[in-house]
């Protein structure tokens, strides 16, 4: 996906400023009760203005009124700039979108008729042929075909996609380029991946989260205490014999409205959603951040995230009586033929290490594929046949007495390699076993910190595996996961799942099989491969566009980070009251009783000037603030207890010093311009 | 300020920090139900009020029904209260042979007592007869203490309970608290009292007469058994109206001592019976931590500006510290130390007039029951008060290490913070827009002796000490108006149930909640990080609001004293 990269470019600044005028209409404004209040607030000083306020000057009442309209502009600023960087990437969705048209099958030999895509019903077959672009989200139901998925991937290399297994499902925008298929249709027409795509990365469908909630909350409590205190002063002040002018008491209340946070949090909760996009991650839901952030264990398969893809071959185990270099030699033999990456590692290994020369199969050898029945692979030269596979399955396809020597001795090596981690493949010739061959899990570089980060964090990750439980324990150990589910079903995972969660820990998951489905849907996170199935799709609350694994790591990560963003920006934003009040309460309160100058400790020039500035100060922050918002907090992977530390120091301490020196220095300016 | 002074007061902390886990061991032994030593001699007498009521104690009750039983039972003591004053005239045991107390009058002190704020509008010894003393108030002290309890131990339940709808049994706590609790420690204290020199008698006053040949009536009355539960439970209401500063209800340097400490000691130990509940003593360490860093700067405030005294009487040769309105059997530090405790926690029994500190030295109990009386506070109320901060405490600053907030365990989601919010706004909206009204009608403006900022400090006080359910008086406010009465009666109403009712709701939340087990990535809810976000989410949540008014009443008196002008 493209998306200009600075935040502040041009292209993105400018329609965001007129959509920030545009949010000023009261029903947008009043989803967000603290800025609706500063715009009442701002509209009253304006009435007020026309009226004319006595005891003020009219410049005086003017600037304020002004900065109050800016504080809310510069809220729904930032919202906007925010929405703006994902609107960009939703236009170029849209116009994929627009374009696309579907041959739909007519039921009768290959006969189609050609439709506009958005008319598609949910059941409907679609034939889809080299150079077209798939019109809707389906199910591959015939033949194979390979498709570019960059429009949604940025990934531009091919993927296969072939009807039945786990590679079945097709993405409306990406382009078959060999081959053709039918396709059925399964998404019913405006709720395919890229109509939620282009409503995801738009926010329009932005609902607030269940944290978003409880914080309005709290800030619409904080805005209801304070207008107590404010509304309470002038019958206070008249006790005293005085009077203050409402504009001096509506500039002290929104400056202790907590309206830095308020006009920055839809921002945030965008920006947090956009990061995951850039990611290449879509999240079905903000409710699905959130959780992120809060998982405390991990399930990670261990092929492809912990242990690279593929075994190595790592040596030959010669049975008593066998020279290690016949072993390696049929081993070559059998594996000649064979592609896999795994064959590949034998053939190498028997090379490099043993010096065996054979280049190429004698002509008239005869290759035996591998197969789901049989399982196993081998070849037969010059009429010698050589089979290699699990173990089981030559002992199944080669039916020795247990109680041969050369079976009990096998029996042995198998069990001391899957002890070590590594799984065993036997070789048999013409009816001999020889050995077997030490194929190695290469466990990732790397991944062993990360799980040392993750400890740290208070996340447990537990290893997924079809292996044994002597190989997975041994993997496990290399990789220093904290626990491990060896010989794992689909009902292991999901009752491993509800098992964590019925202690109250939060679960995050990876998975693309059709028989993944439950435990994604299950899980607190679920990340969904985009190679995957449709049913993994539909049952995770995120998808992962590049079908990384390792990418759940990263995703708790930007989870954090989000809610960190928010806890930091109310922790300034009340903590920048204290010097609020420095700065108002005795401006205020001076004319009452002049003792109370001496509150004036940031040695403010004048009362006018000291209101104007806590109110322009008070709204400058909002601009200042947005970069941060957008880009979220710095996050490291630390212990909590750290985290806080930092974090209050850096927001907590910092709001509360910030503004004293934030509003002297205005207060500089303002009265050195001679503005109050 | 002198060694000794600072002798006491270090003294007095030493003792109570002592006290906390003894006190908590033994409340949570009440909390669980379980069978008590004393339970072999009380064992009948529980079992047999709830034979009488046809009360099962073990039937566990939701926080709707443990409310509404609770509410209940308040309103019954409310008008059973109000009934005894009003016919106080033609009821006996009235030796002095008092009439009945005004409408307005019994209005305010009915809810006074049931609200365990015990503001005395009067002067005991010249209004209430020994029965209504003894059956309206001390019945009240009692049972009002026994409701804070009950409240504080709902709300452990809820943060200890796991996925079920029950906080508890309101009936069988509030039995086991009075029990087990109260009863047995008053009769041990009231014994103290009396061998100390308080009277205990149902004979009205004893006339003696004086050096100059005058006659004069001495007040007396079953003074010790009330003092005891007036410590004890908070409640603050003296039996003379001069309460502690009355040699009859505190004679001596230890009684004194044992007043103060009797205050805070069940306070404390409720904080070790939450860590205890909660299943991590440290927990309730790390409150009692908070508590006490705000108690001893509170200390420090007002023991600094008692004991530098006034510069206006200092330049006209009056040198020392200031000694207008305190027993000089007490001094300095004993009646600075006993301010902040009494306004520390909801209890409100003055030693000394408030109204005669320093401006700032006043200004530390009027800020402690701003801030909702939670440095340990009154009994229970002060525990589930602190707890209602420290949810949204944890809910401001949680988030910043990247989990959604969680409190030992618990889940803090909208449901709590708007119900915390609820309960902390209150308080607030009663004293401060009270007080604005008071200060601008005639008939509020009618009670203030002073004048200037510190006769709106006496107004200011006057709500917040009621809205706070403390009870304590500034004094110099002339409360006894139907204005008054019926307000401040509203006002301890409102500032008492309008935050317990919120605080069962969040305990029934909490309870239907799972538990997140802690681990490393957990906010951490132990430790100095945590004890300093608490004090400073009380001081600006607390302080900013009511920054206003002080910044008019006490600050502004303050200044003016400093540049030659008093009020």
């Amino acid at each position: 996906m493209t998306a200009p990269n600075s935040m502040f470019s041009a292209a993105l600044v400018i329609p965001a400023m007129r959509d920030a005028v545009k949010k000023l209409k009261p029903r947008e404004l009043s989803r967000n009760p603290v800025m609706f209040v500063t715009a009442s607030v701002a509209a009253l000083l304006t009435l007020l203005l026309a009226l004319g306020e006595p005891g003020l000057s009219t410049g005086f009442q003017v600037q304020l009124a002004l900065w109050l309209w800016l504080t809310v502009l510069f809220g729904t600023f930032a919202e906007a700039l925010a929405e703006g960087r994902g609107r960009a990437q939703a236009a170029s969705l849209r116009a994929t979108k627009a374009e696309l048209k579907a041959k739909l099958m007519l039921g009768v030999g290959d006969t189609y008729e050609l439709v506009p895509a958005t008319q598609l019903e949910k059941g409907e077959i679609v034939l889809v042929e080299t150079g077209d672009l798939i019109p809707a989200d389906g199910e591959v139901i015939e033949g194979v075909a390979s498709v570019n998925e960059a429009a949604i991937t940025g990934e531009s290399a091919p993927v296969i996609r072939e009807a039945g297994g786990d590679r079945s499902a097709v993405t409306a925008g990406t382009r078959v380029i060999s081959d053709q298929i039918k396709v059925r249709v399964t998404a019913e027409p405006g709720q395919g991946f890229l109509d939620r795509m282009i409503a995801l990365v738009e926010g329009a469908e932005r609902r607030k989260t269940p944290n978003e909630i409880a914080l309005t909350i709290l800030l619409v409590g904080l805005t209801i205490i304070f207008l107590i205190a404010v509304s309470t002063i002038p019958a206070f002040a008249s006790y005293a014999g005085g009077a203050i002018p409402v504009a001096l008491l509506a500039a002290l209340l929104i400056t202790l409205i907590p309206t830095t946070i308020a006009a920055l949090l839809s921002a945030i909760g965008i920006a947090g959603m956009d990061r995951l996009v850039r990611f290449n991650v879509l999240a079905k839901s903000g409710r699905a951040v959130e959780a992120a952030g809060d998982v405390d264990v991990l399930l990670l398969d261990k092929t492809g995230t912990i242990t690279i893809g593929d075994r190595q071959a790592s040596e030959f185990r010669a049975l008593a009586g066998v020279e290690t270099d016949m072993l390696a030699e049929a081993a070559l033999l059998a594996s000649l033929a064979d592609e896999t990456p795994e064959g590949r590692s034998i053939v190498a290994l028997a090379r490099e290490r043993y010096a065996i020369r054979v280049q190429a199969l004698p002509a008239g050898s005869e290759i035996i594929p591998f197969t789901a029945q049989t399982r196993l692979s081998g070849v037969t030269v010059a009429g010698v046949t050589i089979h290699k596979g699990a173990v089981d399955s030559i002992l199944k396809a080669h039916p020795l007495e247990d109680a041969l020597p050369a079976v009990q001795e096998m029996r042995r090596i198998t069990d001391e390699i899957a002890r070590a981690g590594g799984t065993p493949l036997a070789v048999i010739r013409d009816g001999r076993l020889l050995g077997a061959i030490h194929l190695k899990d290469v466990v990732k570089s790397g991944v062993r910190e990360r799980f040392v980060e993750l400890r740290k964090m208070g996340i447990r990750t537990v290893m997924i595996t079809g292996d044994n439980p002597l190989t997975a324990a041994a993997i496990a150990a290399e990789a220093g996961v904290d626990d491990f589910l060896a010989e794992a079903t689909p009902e292991d995972k999901l009752a491993l799942i509800r098992r964590e969660q019925a202690e109250g820990r939060l679960v995050a998951m990876c998975g693309d099989g059709t028989n993944d489905a439950p435990a994604l849907a299950q899980a607190d996170v679920g990340v969904a491969m985009n190679t995957g199935t449709q049913a993994a799709r539909e049952a995770g609350n995120m998808v992962d566009l590049d079908s990384d694994p390792t990418k759940l790591i990263e995703v708790v990560g930007l989870g954090k980070q989000l809610l960190m963003t928010r806890g930091a920006l109310t922790t300034f934003s009340v903590a920048n009251d204290v010097a609020k009040y420095f700065a108002i309460i005795p401006a205020i309160f001076v004319a009452l009783y002049p003792g109370l100058g001496v509150l004036n400790v940031m040695g403010l020039a004048t009362p006018e000037s000291a209101v104007l500035s806590a109110i322009i100060f008070n709204a400058l922050i909002i601009p200042c603030l947005v970069p941060l918002a957008l880009k979220g907090v710095r996050y490291r992977p630390m212990p909590a207890g750290p985290l806080l530390a930092r974090n209050l120091s850096v927001y907590g301490l910092g709001g509360l010093v910030a503004p004293f020196v934030g509003i002297k220095l205005i207060d500089l300016a303002v009265s050195g311009l001679n503005l109050a | 300020m002198t060694v000794a002074g600072w002798g006491l007061i270090l003294l007095f902390v030493a003792i109570l920090l002592a006290l906390a886990k003894p006190m908590g061991l033994w409340l949570f032994a009440l909390y669980e139900g379980r069978i008590t030593p004393l339970h072999r001699v009380l064992g009948p007498v529980e079992r047999g009020f709830y034979r009488l009521a046809g009360i099962d104690p073990n039937e566990e009750q939701g926080w709707r029904r443990y409310a509404l039983h609770m509410l209940l039972f308040n309103v019954a003591l409310l008008i059973f209260t109000y009934a005894v004053l009003r016919l106080q005239g033609v009821l006996p045991v009235n030796p002095q042979g008092f009439g009945a107390v005004g409408a307005d009058g019994a209005f305010n002190t009915a809810i006074s007592f049931t609200t365990n704020t015990n503001w005395q509008w009067y002067s005991g010894e010249a209004t209430l007869s020994n029965l209504s003393q003894m059956l309206g108030l001390t019945i009240q002290n009692f049972l009002s203490a026994a409701t804070g309890i009950a409240i504080a131990f709902a709300l452990f339940r809820g943060f200890a309970r796991r996925e079920v709808k029950t906080i508890g049994n309101f009936w069988a706590d509030m039995t086991r608290v009075t029990l087990y609790l109260l009863l047995p420690i008053c009769i041990v204290y009231a014994i103290f009292l009396i061998a100390s020199g308080v009277p205990q008698t149902l004979a009205g006053s004893v006339d003696a007469t004086t050096l100059e040949g005058v006659k004069q009536t001495i007040a007396l009355g079953p003074v010790a058994s009330q003092e005891a539960i007036k410590m004890l439970g908070t409640n603050g209401g003296g039996f003379f109206n001069a309460n502690s500063a009355h040699p009859f209800e505190n004679p001596t340097a230890l009684t004194n001592l044992v007043q103060m400490l009797s205050i805070l000691a069940i306070g404390v130990g409720l904080t070790w019976c939450f860590g205890r509940a909660v299943g991590d003593t440290r927990q309730g360490w790390a409150i009692l931590a908070a508590m006490g860093v705000l108690f001893v700067a509170g200390v420090a405030v007002t023991y600094w500006q008692e004991a530098a005294g006034n510069p206006v009487l200092h330049q006209l040769g009056a040198l020392g510290g200031n000694m207008e309105g305190k027993e000089v059997r007490f001094g300095i530090a004993a009646s600075a130390l006993f301010a902040v405790v009494t306004t520390a926690a909801s209890c409100g029994a003055v030693n000394a007039m408030h109204d005669s500190f320093t401006a700032l030295g006043g200004m530390i109990p009027l800020f402690n029951m701003q801030i909702g009386e939670v440095v340990v506070g009154g009994v229970g109320a002060g525990i589930y008060g602190f707890l209602l901060f420290a949810i949204l405490a944890v809910f401001v600053a949680g988030l910043m290490v990247g989990r959604t907030p969680e409190y030992v365990g618990k889940k803090i989601e909208a449901r709590e913070v708007k119900l915390a919010v609820l309960a902390i706004a209150i308080l607030p909206l009663v004293i401060l827009g009270f007080t604005a009204i008071a200060s601008v009608l005639p008939a509020g403006l009618a009670g203030p002796l002073n004048k200037g900022p510190h006769g709106f400090s006496e107004i200011l006080y006057a709500f917040t000490s009621c809205a706070g359910n403390n009870g304590s008086a500034f004094a110099g406010l002339t409360a006894g108006t139907p204005f008054y009465n019926g307000m401040l009666g509203v006002a301890m109403w409102l500032g008492r149930f309008f935050v317990i009712v919120p605080a069962l709701a969040i305990a029934g939340s909490l309870a239907a909640k799972r538990h997140v087990p802690a681990s490393s990535g957990s906010f951490p809810t132990t430790g100095g990080l945590w004890i300093g976000l608490l004090v400073g989410i009380i001081l600006i949540l607390g302080g900013l609001t009511f920054l206003p008014s002080l910044a008019l009443g006490p600050i502004a008196d303050h200044l003016a004293m400093v540049n030659g002008q008093l009020f």
